[in-house]
This record gives structure tokens, sequence and C-alpha cells, in this order.
């Protein structure tokens, strides 16, 4: 592995020159990270389909190529030959700008996801830190979109949207707190390498719990999908969006669950670990797929589920249970540690 | 070096042309969007001076959380742009005059502080652990004092907008919880004939 390493930095050395180089090899990298992460986003709306349909007992898609295996590509060139139509009295700069700032937050957190303890773009130490800023952002791109518009219902969805995604941000993070006391870092690499004895999901099972309702909710998906609850808001701050506009907040949606998920796997089921010592002879980075799969599959199956929540039974779900609860774990867990160093 | 030099020029500018955009800018709401490139761009500067601690820290309580707030408030403001420029000429004087004494006092600071190489972390402190030590055990007592005064902030506002809407029904998990068969259904036997 190194000497190929080593063979492609003499070839791109010998092309581009040192000082190019580096900076090359940086975009190469982050294409090989970007590449496989929107492939998963363009089949994760298939796998959608294709859940759901079973679990509705129809076939789901399955006139584009072999079980309908081509679909997200024919999806997507409808989207993009589609006209994108904008609205007259749209603030037109914001109103483009805004799918993309739904977007690139998604693909910008994956820069520290660590799919091996080597494998990993920018291994820093304030991993986690990172992806709770990063996705934090993820909600400019809805409110913008909202008061770019220019209409009441997208308006209305998209302070809905906002109010919900920082509601259970908070919770969100909450949760990982007692992780990173366990750990000791806040570097991903670290939480996961700390999870050899026991996964995490063990000791902390309720933070688990809590922290993959509280993505469900932070990235609008059923039964917390109210910003595009139709029967009320029309699509919500989708509205005015047609094409590919509105494809790029969809990429925007799965990328941030394919993202949740991937760090649901590495802070609570062991990442790259595998859940038997025994079983180690399959490489890390299929164990961490798995995990990471599974928890997707959930969001589907949960969409598939559970009927719409009300407004108000949603923030009081995130203030009144989930915060006090968290916080409380975050105590015990101190406080555990603590006994247990004491000993 | 010669690439981090020049992302350090870029996010400069950006800062200085987003804090220009937050004061000259017609319509509020692009203010706000301002102010928010230059919280992005002020943590790309920590992040280059190596405190990617305060950088994250910057992006997810300014960015994630104050600077939604503030932008929820102006976009649910009525605002009335002719009015707005009207007074931006009766506000001018005194904008000025806040400016020139901030400007006087950056002076000053810079006339102290000789201009020197911006204080690099040490690379091998992490200084998540640094900060937090420096927090928790020289500056422990002002650190208490500021959550303290966030909290009665927290509480003042809760007690200043929080009052009791008679008129309206809100749902009480706890009351449906505790309502039992006896207390919602009564049955009575009615004889043939009798019943209203």
């Amino acid at each position: 592995m190194a000497e190929i390493l080593n063979m492609v930095h003499a070839m791109g050395e010998g092309f581009l020159g040192p000082l190019l180089w580096p900076l090359a090899w940086v975009v190469i990298k982050v294409i090989l990270l970007l590449a496989p992460v929107l492939f998963m986003v363009t089949y994760i709306t298939l796998a959608e389909r294709k859940v759901i349909g079973a679990m509705q007992v129809r076939p789901g898609p399955n006139r584009v190529g072999f079980f309908g295996i081509l679909q997200p590509l024919a999806d997507a060139v409808k989207l993009i030959f589609k006209e994108t139509i904008l609205p007259t009295k749209a603030n037109k700069g914001l109103f483009l700008l805004a799918p993309l700032l739904t977007l690139v937050p998604a693909l910008l957190s994956w820069a520290v996801v660590p799919f091996s303890p080597e494998l990993i773009l920018a291994d820093i130490n304030v991993g986690i830190l990172y992806i709770l800023a990063i996705s934090s952002l993820g909600a400019y791109g809805i409110i913008i979109s909202g008061w770019a518009s220019n209409s009441r219902y997208a308006f209305l969805g998209s302070m809905r949207s906002v109010a919900q995604m920082v509601s259970y941000e908070v919770s969100m993070g909450f949760t990982l707190i007692p992780v990173i006391l366990l750990t000791g870092s806040l570097s991903l690499v670290d939480v996961v390498e700390q999870q050899k004895d026991w996964w995490n999901v063990i000791p902390l099972a309720p933070m688990f719990l809590i922290y993959f309702i509280s993505v469900v909710a932070e990235t609008n998906r059923s039964p917390f999908d109210l910003p595009e609850a139709e029967p009320e808001l029309v699509a919500g701050f989708l509205t005015e969006y047609s094409a590919m506009s509105s494809g790029l907040f969809f990429m925007g949606e799965y990328a941030n669950i394919v993202l949740v998920s991937f760090l649901g796997a590495l802070v609570f089921l062991g990442g790259w670990l595998p859940p038997l010592a025994i079983l180690s002879f399959i490489p890390g980075i299929i164990w961490l797929g798995l995990k990471a799969a599974f928890l997707m599959f959930v969001f589907l199956w949960i969409r598939a589920t559970f009927p719409r929540y009300r407004y108000d039974q949603l923030m009081r779900l995130g203030w009144k249970v989930f915060l006090p609860v968290s916080l409380f774990w975050i105590f015990l867990t101190g406080l555990v540690i603590q006994l247990y160093r004491g000993m | 070096m010669m690439v981090a030099e020049f992302v350090f020029y870029l996010f400069a500018a950006l800062t200085v042309l987003s804090a220009l955009g937050v004061v000259g800018s017609r319509n509020p709401v692009h203010s706000v969007l301002s102010l928010v490139l230059a919280f992005f761009s002020t943590a790309g500067l920590f992040v280059l001076m190596g405190a990617e601690f305060l950088a994250a820290i910057l992006v997810m309580v300014y960015m994630g959380a104050v600077a939604i707030l503030f932008l929820f408030v102006v976009m649910m403001l009525d605002v009335d742009f002719a009015q707005l420029r009207r007074e931006r000429v009766r506000y001018l004087p005194l904008g000025l005059a806040v400016g020139v004494v901030m400007l006087v006092e950056l002076g000053l600071m810079l006339g102290h502080h000789h201009l020197v190489e911006p204080p690099v972390a040490a690379v091998a402190v992490d200084n998540t652990l640094a900060i937090g030590q420096a927090l928790f055990t020289r500056y422990i007592y002002p650190f208490e004092v500021a959550s303290l005064i966030l909290l009665v902030a927290l509480v003042g506002a809760v007690a200043l907008t929080h009052r009791e809407r008679k008129r309206l029904h809100r749902q009480e998990i706890s009351q449906q919880l505790a309502r039992t068969r006896e207390d919602a259904v009564e049955l009575r036997k009615v004889a043939s004939g009798e019943g209203a």
C-alpha cells in the first residue's frame, strides 16, 4: 500500500512539480472521499423507495435497469433537465444560494469522518466539535430559502424547520458529551479506539436512543417532517423550488442522513471494531458500513411506520424530555467516571 | 507557508468586506447574513492561528445559535425601508462618534503592543485541554460568575415574556394520563321509556 502511494506521489510530482502537487493531492483525496458519499446519497433514495415499497407490500421502482437499479440516474437526469423556475418576487441571489448552503455543510462534515484509523481526510483533534459546528450551519440554507422565496408557506415552513433544528441540535450535542467524557478526547479516532471492550451503546443506551431520535428530527425526517407538512404548508420551505434547486435540498437531506448514520455508528456502535474478536478477519470498513447501513435502514423503517408528530409535541419532546434526561446523564456519567477513578 | 499566508489574507479580506456589509447593507436581512459571514471568516482566522477549539465554538455558538436568532427576529420584523433610510442620516453622527472611539481605542492598543507575529498556539499542546485547565483552575471564579450572569439573563427573559394565557387550552399530558375510566364514563341504567 505504502509503495503504491509513494509511486503515485513520485509520478504526481514529476507531472505537476513539487509546488502544485500537494494541492492536487488534496483535491484528489477530497474527490476520493466525496465520490462514495455522493454514491450513497443517490442510492439511499432508491433504497428508501424499495424498503418502503417492501413494507407496504409493493415492488417499488423496478422499470429502469434490473430491479430499478438505474432509477436514481433517471431521477437525476430528469431533475437536471427540468426548468428551474424563479419566483418573480424572490430574492434571486439568496434563493439560488440557499440549496447550496444546505448541501455544502452536509458534505464538509465528511472531512473528519474516519473510515479506519488511517483512512481519514483530516484527523483533527476536535473532530466531534467540528461536526457539531458544521452541522449547525445547515439551518442557514433552510431559513434563507424560506425568506428568499417571498412566499408565506415557505416562510412558515422554514421558521418551523429552523426552530426544530436549533432545538434538537441541543439535545444531539448533549448526547455526545457523555461519550466525550468517557473518551477524554474530541477526536473521532480516539472515540472509536476507546470502545475496544465495550461499545458506547452499552453503558450509554438511553443516550443512543436520544441521539437517534434527535438526528431524525434534525434531518427533518418523518415522523418529524413538520417543515414540509404537506396538509398544512404545501411543502414548507421547498414550495417555490423546482428542478435541480429542489434536488439539491434533497441531496443535502440525504447526505445528512448518511452522515448522522455514520456518526452514530462511530460514536455509539464501535465504528470499525467487529462485534466479536473472532470476526476481525472482516475488514473494519465493512463493519462500519454495515452499522451505518443498519442505522440508515432504521431511518427508512421509521418513515414507513410512524405518523407525523404535532408541532407542540415535538417541541415538548425536545425541551422537556430529551434536554433534562441528557443533562442528567451527563452528570451521571461524570459521577461514575470520577468514582471509578477514585477506586 | 505561502499557502497559509494566502489563506490568511483571503479570510482577513473576507472579514473586513463582510463587516462593511453589516453596516452598509440596505436590507437588514443582508446585514445579518454579512455578520454570519464575518463570524465564519473569523473562525477561519482562528483555525490558522491553531485555535481550532475557539473556531469550532465560535461557529457553533455565534453562527449556529446567536445569529440564527438574530435572523429570526429580523425576518419577522415589519421593516419600513424608506424610514430606515431616513433614520440613517439621523443616526449617522452617533454612529460615526462610536466608530471614532473604537478606532482610537484600537490605535492605542496597537501603539502599546507592538505589531508582532500572531501568537501561534503551540502545536503540541491540545488547546481544548489548555482552555479547560485555564478556565476551571485559574479563572474558575470569573467563569462561574459569568455563567451565573447568563443564568440570570435566562431567567429574566423567561420571567419577562412568560404570561398565563387563560383562554388557551393547552394539552396537559399528566392530566390526560391521570384520567381513569371511572372519571370519564358514567354508566346509568335507564328504564325503558324514561330516558330523556
